[in-house]
């Protein structure tokens, strides 16, 4: 195994060092038995990367990305965000974490679908205490942002998947956090919408600096990014540039 | 809120619940207030540390009103009562009823038979004119004293004072007019009555078998304090005077109006509290109402939970979101709860003859109480909810 050993590095955004996460399960026999999801992950993610994430379905790779949002608890291991004990935190210093420094995509967009775009945009500033005048300001200049502002008013069932996917990405960026968590974005998407959003991600991460890590299945998804791991059965088996992981393509 | 707008009619049903809860508690309340002030008003015209005597012993079952047959009671025995040490005075009467005529109005209604000391005993006050005095009762004189609303059906806006009217065909002279009492402890109209010399009915109007004996007597004592003593005292020369042996029963009973009327206000206040009682469990069964829609939104919203909790909404925020449609679903429903139960307080009012009393006091409770129970009962689904692991959450289908 190719397991590569991150160096050390104080300044990195994520670090995560020998983490286990593992559920407990009734068997027939009604003995609880230990499934492993996933097992010694070490991990460092810098400032401004672009990492994809890659591996067969089941093989952990929400697991981690929902530990990596502060969304999950892992079993045993460390977890440090911006050079904070992510364990050590408390459910309301958690949810800040998750409001000011993490902005998620998931694969369903996940909008509340009780509220408009807008709406949907300026909730992350609601919980972080901003009013509801500036919010919706704030948001509207999101929208125009994204491409977005004649469709500020339509609740999520009056768009299609790519305009609520980019609605989402909006929500995700509200609060201008240093990292975005996107678990199969394009996963719901055709092809040439999953471009656009690709696209949107590669600006965001070339202009603005911001880190983004995303999982997905598909190779020219991946492609965009300029960092790949591959997880399989809950390791890291592959940690490195887009490059030469095809040199290794027939290995996995 | 918006969630509320959503399902219309599922919270307009739950609402529904807390409305018909807060309107019972509203209704029910006010008809106990009602009451209350009822007796009170009632108990404030009746006087101070009255007795009632009764011929008749004290039957099991209570007292035996108006047991014609008995005849046991006498002016000569209410005279007697008056000068007892522990008695202010007394006012024996006997009573009936006759026809009036003024001119060509008519009027039937119950005509007492007293002296004047009842006016004072009985806490009477005169409007207008005089009441009788002990010379017309001496020489058995056909005047008259008539009550309020007797005076207002026979003479109209006409002031009945110096007129004469007839009793059953004989001329009376009307000599004063009562001040309105309103109803009697058991609901009588005291206000339709007149009242004329007990020698002047006894001999000319109603008629006595046994001459001298009465229908009852009013005695007042002569203080709270020694209410007991009067009652034992009077006891004791009633009995000294119908040579009742030791060991035999009373032919009379004495009650203490008083003590019946604390009774009474207590039992008012009883009713009240076991009316507020039984509405207040409709109030219960709306809360639970709530609780159990507040648990099923919560379970549907298992999602939007979570995606809150993803993008920064912490278990505080979550709380209050839930706790506050609990709130706002009572709230709106204690409302319009208060607004129905006042209504239909009015139209009980008045379709049946019934005091009915509402008290901010009392709309103020309701909607503390509804408050309180939307705290109580949304606080269980709002905690669940914002407990959830935000993983489960967005993880649940
Ligand atoms: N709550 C849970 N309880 C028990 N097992 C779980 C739970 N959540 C995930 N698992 C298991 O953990 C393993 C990894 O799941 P995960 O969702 O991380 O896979 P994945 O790599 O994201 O797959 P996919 O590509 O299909 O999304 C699976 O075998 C799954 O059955
Ligand atoms: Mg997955």
């Amino acid at each position: 195994m190719s397991t590569n050993q991150p160096a050390p590095s104080p300044s990195a955004l994520i670090r995560i060092a020998q983490l286990h996460k593992s559920y407990k399960l009734i068997d027939a026999d009604g003995k609880t038995i230990e499934n492993a999801v996933l097992q010694n992950i070490n991990l460092n993610i810098e400032k401004g990367e672009f990492v994809a994430i890659m591996g067969h379905s089941g093989s952990g790779k929400s697991t981690l990305m929902n530990i990596l949002g502060c969304l999950d608890t892992p079993t045993s291991g460390d977890y440090w965000l911006e050079n904070q004990n992510v364990a050590m935190l408390s459910n309301d210093a958690l949810a800040r974490l998750r409001n000011r420094y993490i902005g998620f995509v998931f694969q369903g967009f996940n909008l509340l679908n009780r509220m408009t775009a807008l709406d949907n945009v300026a909730v992350p500033l609601l919980y972080a205490g901003e009013n509801r005048a500036s919010s919706r300001q704030q948001a509207m200049e999101q929208l125009r942002r994204t491409g977005l502002e004649k469709f500020a008013m339509h609740h999520p069932n009056q768009l299609s998947g790519g305009q609520q996917q980019r609605v989402a990405i909006s929500r995700a960026l509200i609060n201008q956090p240093p990292l975005i968590l996107a678990d199969e974005p394009t996963g719901n998407l055709d092809t040439q919408t999953s471009q656009e959003i690709m696209v949107l991600f590669e600006r965001l991460n070339r202009e603005q600096g911001i880190t983004i890590v995303l999982v997905t299945h598909e190779k020219d998804i991946a492609a965009y990014a300029r960092r790949l791991i591959l997880i399989k059965d809950g390791s890291i088996v592959y940690d490195g540039d887009q490059a030469l992981e095809n040199a290794l393509d027939p290995v996995i | 809120m918006r969630a509320l707008r959503m399902n219309r009619l599922r919270t307009g049903l739950t609402m529904l619940g807390m409305i018909i809860g807060v309107a019972a508690v509203v209704l029910m309340l006010s008809i106990g207030q009602g009451a209350q002030t009822k007796i009170n008003q009632s108990i404030e015209t009746m006087g101070s540390n009255l007795f009632i005597v009764l011929p008749g012993a004290t039957s099991s079952g209570g007292l035996s009103f108006g047991s014609g047959s008995v005849k046991t009671l006498t002016v000569n025995d209410a005279m007697a009562i008056a000068e007892l040490p522990t008695v202010n005075a007394t006012g024996p009467v006997i009573s009936g009823t006759a026809q009036l005529n003024f001119n060509a109005k008519n009027w039937s209604t119950s005509i007492t038979g007293t002296t004047p000391d009842y006016f004072m005993v009985g806490n009477w006050t005169i409007e207008d004119g005089s009441i009788f005095s002990e010379t017309d009762v001496r020489s058995a004189a056909r005047v008259v004293v008539l009550g309020s609303v007797t005076a207002e059906n026979l003479f109209g806006t006409i002031n009945p004072v110096g007129k004469t009217i007839r009793i059953t065909n004989r001329p009376f002279l009307v000599v004063g007019v009562l001040a309105a009492k309103g109803q009697s402890l058991s609901g009588r109209d005291q206000d339709d009555n007149v009242f004329i010399p007990i020698t002047t009915s006894e001999r000319q109007i109603t008629g006595n078998q046994f001459p001298g004996s009465i229908r009852y007597m009013l005695v007042q004592g002569k203080s709270a304090e020694t209410m007991e003593e009067a009652e034992i005292e009077i006891t004791q020369l009633l009995r000294q005077r119908h040579r009742i042996s030791d060991g035999m029963e009373n032919d009379f009973t004495v009650r203490n109006l008083t003590a019946i009327a604390d009774v009474a206000t207590d039992t008012a206040k009883i009713l009240s509290i076991v009316l507020g009682a039984i509405a207040s469990i409709s109030l219960l069964v709306g809360g639970i109402g709530i609780m159990n829609i507040m648990l099923v939104s919560v379970t549907e919203r298992t999602r939007e939970i979570g995606i809150r909790m993803a993008i920064g909404a912490n278990r505080n925020a979550i709380l209050i979101q839930f706790l506050l449609e609990a709130i706002m679903i009572c709230f709106m429903g204690g409302m319009i709860g208060v607004i129905l139960g006042i209504g239909s307080a009015w139209i009980i009012s008045q379709l049946i003859d019934m005091l009915v009393v509402i008290t901010l006091s009392m709309v103020f409770l309701a909607f503390l109480f509804s408050s309180a129970v939307g705290i109580f009962f949304g606080f269980y689904p709002a905690r669940k909810a914002a407990s959830l692991k935000p993983v489960d959450a967005l993880r649940y289908e």
